[in-house]
């Protein structure tokens, strides 16, 4: 069976309080905490985008590999925020690895969930015998409009894999996929900020579909929750995830590790891929982990992943996601905020 | 005129109800009242309903309800006053049985408010447009200026308003019906963040989706349908200036008082001879406001009545039994007759946990805009 041969996360080094945004628009920060458990979201830089994040996060998952750019058969990048809406972001990122020509190279868009997307699809064409080796990066700059409850949570980072057959610091065990239509969260064309059904993303959206590709993906397998020793799912905030994680029997310790919502944000197709590299930060040989994505539109993919002797050699060869969200950063007032993320027009 | 009762009544629950669409939600509102009747046909509908037009992009509610209900073919009237249109709908179909018009009238109301629309300004459009939407005030800004206005003059406290949220709330959680089915606490109320101040989050009737019928027939012939009808013993509906700014007292609700003082003289009867009462707590200052100008309390003196107690069941005057608007939920257009429905459970001896001991005569007060309509119906169990 196939599976991950490296793997890598980029988060920018600029934050913003819930403080901060909470005081611009005069609401109590102390409730959006309270209800929301955030604390602090990433903030892109004026020089950084889907794209600059996936590539920093590809050479990352490159290094722990030790694979050369070149052996990628497959690059696929999965976010909503790709800057161009007509020309791929993943021409980018592959000649900036050194990548191709040689190389198939997709851009995904599922809401949230683009970047499971990226890896499932890298996954199967690496197990057809298709492709040697197969990237697939989740990553946002993600959007939220100004005076929105998604601007406390959407936030810019993102993770790489490198999908293999051989070496694999992770094995694939089974995977799940849950879909259905129904519209909680989109942007139509030409709209410059995303809208959503406010209560409607609970319940039908989110649990509807993480619970069913989790309850989908424990059935198919035989495993129970106490089987694991991690579990992530996407982070849109900080509740949903807990509360998914107990419906299904997971207990804080298995959550804990990949829950990088409060002081991350929601990095949108980076998310819950994010929690995971954290996980592949920490875990040992033998642990049992579960995946499960969440994309508005709606559908989850669900993962059961296995970590090998080598995921521990591996691991200190590229800056870990908890490194990156403890260490060196920069807190932004709201009005470098509302400039970085260019929410104020100027003239050319 | 003839004497009218009430015979059946059917509801949805109140909520968001995102599996099921504004016919839909009639439907099993008006053939669960069929079904309780034991009806087979009707001579008349009416559908009270503020803004199908607005809220889900559908009007010409008449005929399209009759045709769900598999009615198509009778004479069916969609009426409008914003969130009165369910009481109002209730005093059509009464006039249309009491005149002799007509034996069988449905008297409906339905809101599907959570489709997407944007509920607030939605909302405002029963305000003035002229004279208050353009300043961009909404109603809980209205209704917290009426808050201001009462607090000022009588004194009235922010835990005056609580109280009235919490008790309703107790009230909600014994009804199955209800969107809210939880006991809260003063605290929670008092620490709830704040929506247009004096008014908090919990201060606020959520945005609801639902539906609710009664059918209506000449007393004489309402042993047909029921052993325990309930009867219509007056009807009052009255106006004010759409613009609260026009009022001479914003803490006056002329029409509410109006409306009651019409539905007393109709039958008979004065405040001290209701033994319970649903009122319109659109927001918890309303209903201190409402009780006063319907003569429960002494024009000032309605802020400590859920606090005291008075209001809550076993009280003298128990409001808002069905846990109200902020509790039991607020589809606007529904609520006029799920106010009735309450007060047919009640008079029937039918309301469970929430029953009021030995009650005889019932009121129902339901109101639009910041009390630009209001309609009162008083009901005596027969």
């Amino acid at each position: 069976m196939a599976g991950i041969v490296g793997y890598g996360a980029y988060i920018p080094r600029k934050r913003i309080k819930t403080e901060e945004i909470a005081r611009q628009w005069g609401k109590d920060p102390e409730a959006i905490r309270r209800g929301l458990l955030l604390e602090e979201k990433s903030v892109p830089g004026f020089d950084e985008d889907t794209i600059t994040i996936s590539v920093a996060a590809s050479r990352a998952a490159l290094d722990r590999a030790g694979t050369s750019a070149s052996d990628l058969g497959a690059v696929y990048i999965g976010s909503e925020s790709h800057p161009y809406a007509v020309k791929p972001s993943g021409t980018v990122v592959a000649e900036a690895l050194g990548a191709g020509p040689d190389v198939h190279i997709a851009d995904f868009e599922f809401a949230c969930k683009a970047g499971t997307e990226a890896m499932f699809v890298a996954l199967g064409l690496v197990e057809s015998g298709r492709v040697e080796y197969a990237l697939a990066v989740g990553a946002d700059t993600s959007q939220g409009a100004p005076n929105d409850a998604l601007e406390f949570s959407a936030s810019a980072g993102g993770a790489a894999f490198i999908f293999g057959d051989r070496d694999l610091l992770v094995d694939v065990v089974d995977t799940y996929n849950y879909t259905s239509d129904t519209a909680d969260f989109w942007r139509r064309e030409g709209e410059f900020y995303p809208r959503h059904g406010g209560r409607f993303t609970g319940e039908p959206a989110y649990f509807k579909h993480v619970l069913g590709a989790s309850r989908g993906i424990l059935e198919k397998t035989g495993l129970t929750a106490s089987d694991f020793r991690y579990a992530v799912f996407h982070m849109p905030n900080g509740k949903f995830p807990l509360s998914a994680g107990k419906q299904l029997g997971f207990t804080e310790e298995q959550l804990k590790t990949g829950w990088v919502v409060p002081t991350m944000g929601n990095t949108y197709s980076g998310s819950s891929p994010t929690g995971l590299a954290a996980i592949f930060d920490e875990a040992e040989a033998g642990d049992l982990i579960l995946l499960t994505s969440f994309g508005s539109g709606a559908g989850s993919d669900s993962f059961v992943l296995k970590a090998t002797e080598r995921l521990p050699e591996a691991r200190d060869l590229a800056p870990t996601v908890r490194s990156m969200l403890d260490g060196p950063h920069e807190y932004v007032s709201y009005g470098e905020y509302a400039m970085f993320r260019e929410k104020i027009i100027v003239n050319d | 005129m003839r004497q009218v009762a009430i015979v059946g009544a059917g509801m949805t629950r109140f909520g968001e109800l995102w599996g099921s669409s504004l016919r839909e939600m009639f439907v099993e509102a008006a053939s669960g009242t069929l079904d309780d009747a034991g009806a087979d046909h009707l001579d008349s509908i009416y559908v009270g309903c503020m803004s199908g037009g607005q809220f889900v992009g559908q009007e010409h509610l008449g005929p399209l309800m009759a045709d769900y209900l598999g009615m198509a073919g009778v004479p069916a009237t969609h009426v409008e006053s914003a969130c009165a249109s369910g009481g109002v709908a209730l005093r059509m179909a009464f006039m249309e049985v009491a005149s002799g018009m007509c034996d069988l009238a449905l008297a409906a109301g339905v809101e599907k408010m959570t489709d997407g629309a944007d509920v607030t300004n939605v909302l405002a459009t029963a305000a003035d447009q002229e004279l208050e939407v353009y300043y961009g005030v909404t109603f809980p800004g209205l209704y917290a200026m009426i808050a201001r206005a009462h607090m000022e003059e009588h004194g009235t406290s922010e835990e005056d308003l609580a109280w009235v949220s919490v008790k309703n709330h107790r009230h909600g959680a014994l009804n199955e019906k209800a969107q809210f089915r939880r006991e809260i606490t003063l605290e929670q109320v008092m620490s709830s963040s704040m929506v247009s101040e004096p008014l908090r989050l919990l201060h606020c009737s959520p945005v609801s989706d639902g539906a609710a019928a009664a059918l209506l027939c000449p007393l004489d012939q309402a042993k047909k349908y029921t052993d325990r009808p309930v009867e219509i013993l007056g009807s009052g509906l009255a106006t004010d200036s759409l613009a609260l700014a026009q009022r001479a007292n914003p803490a006056d609700l002329g029409a509410v008082r109006k409306s009651a003082d019409r539905a007393y003289h109709m039958a008979g009867l004065e405040p001290g001879d209701i033994d319970v009462a649903e009122v319109h707590d659109c927001f918890s200052i309303s209903e201190i406001c409402c009780l006063e100008a319907l003569g429960f309390a002494e024009q000032g003196k309605g802020g400590s009545a859920a606090r005291d107690g008075r209001t809550a069941i076993g009280g003298d005057i128990p409001v808002n039994t069905s846990g109200g608007l902020k509790s039991k939920g607020h589809p606007v257009g529904a609520t006029g007759i799920a106010q009735a429905i309450e007060i047919f459970r009640q008079l029937r001896g039918e309301a469970g946990e929430r029953q009021v001991d030995a009650a005889r005569i019932g009121l129902t007060q339901n109101m639009g805009g910041s009390g630009a309509s209001s309609v009162v119906h008083i009901f005596k169990g027969v």
